[in-house]
């Protein structure tokens, strides 16, 4: 039966292939998005991005449902009693952007038990039955080294915006950046916690500017180089390359800043739509597909190239996105084996 | 019927209809899988309103039960676990501290609130420094407790009645039960009574210490490993669950199986919310209209209870 099963999902694996869509075996699943956190520009593009992917899934009839819900309060224990809730409602698999990733161990292990299919992302979940779609944290600090790296080959000094402290994502892409620059000549002068906002970055930035000696460049975590960019140019100081982190804001001044004076720098982050991707990857799942449990989301940069194109693309106030594919899904599921 | 009788009738109404609601929306919940899912989680914060019910009793409020759940849920997550002799005289420890905390609240005449609230920061500090990120994991004998499976009758049942019932019977029938109660409706009287108030305010918050203590481990069974944020919302659930259950906030009148009630209405209510496809945008307001409502109609009940 379970052979017969699998065979039905790669012919219809192998039927959307041809098709492009619909028709899958997974057209009678349900598939739920348990978010434990709506409240800033990302989260709200992610949320975005979902309605718009499985909506369309859900009419072309890839999937019966795509649910999205979002616990009121951006609290572990709610979100394990929100997931479990979904297994009360028979969901055939859970999408989970977790709000610790181990908190909610108990309740997904409870869905594996009820045969549930767990997709965790960004805010990924540990228990091993789960599949993991996981941000390269450290490489993401990595990256910017090897930007500026390229860019002052002699080394200079480096500002580094940290994030909020005391979280993981904060102490990973600073551990990267760390790791990066002991082979070059740069070196970190100074450091300070932005929150991944322009204000407190600002602030911060501005707080230490009169301490420091020339700045070559500014590493951050996103969310923060508009900040850094406004207290240097309130301090009359020389702008320093500032990497961005794909906010609408940061990406605009950056443009500007071309526009008047070759300005250029480099910008990373994750696409919200790494949601969708997740979507693709749950579908696959249920198709019968064999998919490695620990995938890698790929990074959206901006570069001097394509920049005018990704803003003009970005609504105000958000965050430069794209959606994924199911052939993304598959390539990434392909790269990972 | 008598006043007590009253008072937990309207939890247990409030209860039975959000659960007839549950199983109309989602019949797949009437059964023992589905039963011990909606209540599982409300063990935990049943225990936590046990202890903010012991600190009520005695006219304090303790803001800090969140946290210090979440210090305990760190501590079995890793020492119990991995070293049990030093975890368990941290717990012992904890408790400890609860109970000093009453005493000197009451031997200073320090306002509660504002003492728990200081707390709070240092049970957070405190459960930060022994699990900086979120891990650990959760001694095998918890797991297989809180995952259990007996006949019939899931755990999540069977624990908010012991529990319930356990508390009742030392509430309203122990001398111990009776002083405390004492304490909070009129502690002049206790004291001229030839009593150590102080030491019963350092009964009750020791107490209140104990069940913070079991709620940290039962969630952490349940979870199977701990975060330093993972109770936070314990502290207002807890305040609400023995509000809902019938309790007051002054004059030591509390119940025990009414806060037990209370604290399931409130995991239920949440659930309730969500299997109705409410937008996310629309549940905490519609939370606390589920709970103003309740206290509307409470409040009708006590006025008739006041004018017979």
């Amino acid at each position: 039966m379970k052979f017969k099963m699998m065979l039905l999902g790669m012919i219809a694996g192998t039927t959307i292939l041809a098709s492009g869509h619909a028709m899958a075996d997974t057209a009678d699943k349900r598939i739920a998005f348990s978010n434990n956190y709506a409240g800033n520009s990302w989260r709200q593009a992610m949320l975005q991005s979902w309605d718009k992917v499985t909506g369309e899934a859900v009419k072309t009839g890839v999937v019966a449902a795509a649910d999205a819900f979002t616990t009121s309060e951006n609290q572990a224990t709610e979100q394990a009693a929100q997931i479990q809730n979904m297994i009360l409602q028979g969901y055939d698999a859970i999408v989970v952007d977790a709000a610790s990733p181990t908190a909610i161990n108990g309740a997904v292990r409870e869905a594996c038990d009820a045969g549930i299919t767990v997709v965790s992302f960004d805010g990924i979940v540990t228990e091993p039955c789960a599949w993991r779609i996981a941000v390269d944290f450290r490489q993401m600090g990595r990256e910017q080294i090897k930007y500026l790296e390229k860019r002052y080959p002699d080394g200079g000094n480096l500002l580094e915006i940290r994030g909020l402290a005391g979280v993981f994502v904060d102490d990973e892409i600073s551990a990267g950046i760390h790791e990066a620059v002991k082979d070059t000549k740069f070196k970190i002068v100074g450091s300070v916690h932005g929150d991944w906002a322009q204000d407190v970055a600002q602030k911060a930035v501005a707080g230490i500017l009169p301490s420091l000696p020339d700045i070559t460049a500014v590493v951050t975590q996103g969310g923060d180089g508009y900040g850094a960019a406004r207290a240097f140019a309130a301090a009359n100081r020389p702008m320093p390359t500032i990497i961005m982190g794909n906010r609408q804001d940061e990406l605009k001044w950056w443009s500007e800043q071309h526009a008047k004076n070759g300005y250029e720098t480099t910008s990373l982050s994750i696409a919200p739509g790494v949601s969708t991707l997740a979507f693709w990857v749950a579908q696959q799942v249920l198709d019968g597909k064999e998919v490695p449990k620990d995938l890698t989301v790929p990074f959206l940069r901006v570069d001097q190239d394509n920049l005018e194109e990704m803003l003009a693309k970005t609504p105000e106030g958000s965050v430069a996105n794209v959606e994924y594919s199911l052939e993304d899904a598959q390539n990434l599921i392909k790269s990972a084996k | 019927m008598n006043r007590d009788h009253l008072r937990i009738l309207l939890p247990v109404l409030s209860l039975g209809l959000l659960l007839a609601a549950v199983f109309y929306l989602q019949p797949r919940a009437m059964s023992y899988f589905g039963l011990n899912l909606l209540f599982n989680l409300a063990v935990p914060v049943a225990l936590a309103t046990i202890a903010q019910m012991m600190i009520l009793m005695v006219n304090d409020i303790d803001l800090s039960i969140g946290t210090f759940v979440s210090f305990c849920a760190c501590v079995t997550a890793t020492f119990v676990q991995s070293d049990p002799v030093t975890g368990y005289a941290m717990l012992l420890g904890a408790i400890a501290v609860y109970a000093a905390m009453g005493a000197i609240i009451h031997a200073r005449g320090l306002p509660a609130i504002v003492v728990t609230l200081g707390m709070s920061f240092f049970w957070s500090g405190m459960a930060i420094l022994i699990l900086p990120s979120p891990g650990g994991s959760a001694p095998a004998w918890l797991n297989a407790m809180m995952k259990a499976k007996p006949p019939l009758v899931p755990v999540a049942i069977i624990a908010p009645i012991v529990i319930g019932l356990i508390m009742h019977y030392f509430i309203k029938r122990s001398s111990l039960g009776v002083l405390l109660r004492g304490v909070g409706g009129n502690s002049q009287a206790i004291d001229r009574a030839g009593w150590s108030v102080l030491g019963l305010k350092a009964t009750a918050y020791g107490i209140a210490g104990l069940f913070g203590v079991l709620s940290g481990m039962a969630l952490v069974g349940l979870t199977t490993s701990a975060d330093a944020n993972i109770a936070l919302r314990y502290t207002l659930l807890s305040i609400a669950g023995v509000i809902l259950g019938g309790g007051e906030f002054t004059g030591g009148r509390v119940s025990p199986i009414g806060a037990v009630i209370g604290a399931m209405t409130l995991t239920l209510a949440a659930s309730f919310l969500s299997f109705l496809h409410l937008s996310s945008d629309w549940q905490i307001g519609a939370q606390g209209a589920i709970l103003i409502l309740v206290l509307a109609v409470r409040l009708v009940f006590t006025r008739r209870e006041a004018l017979a």
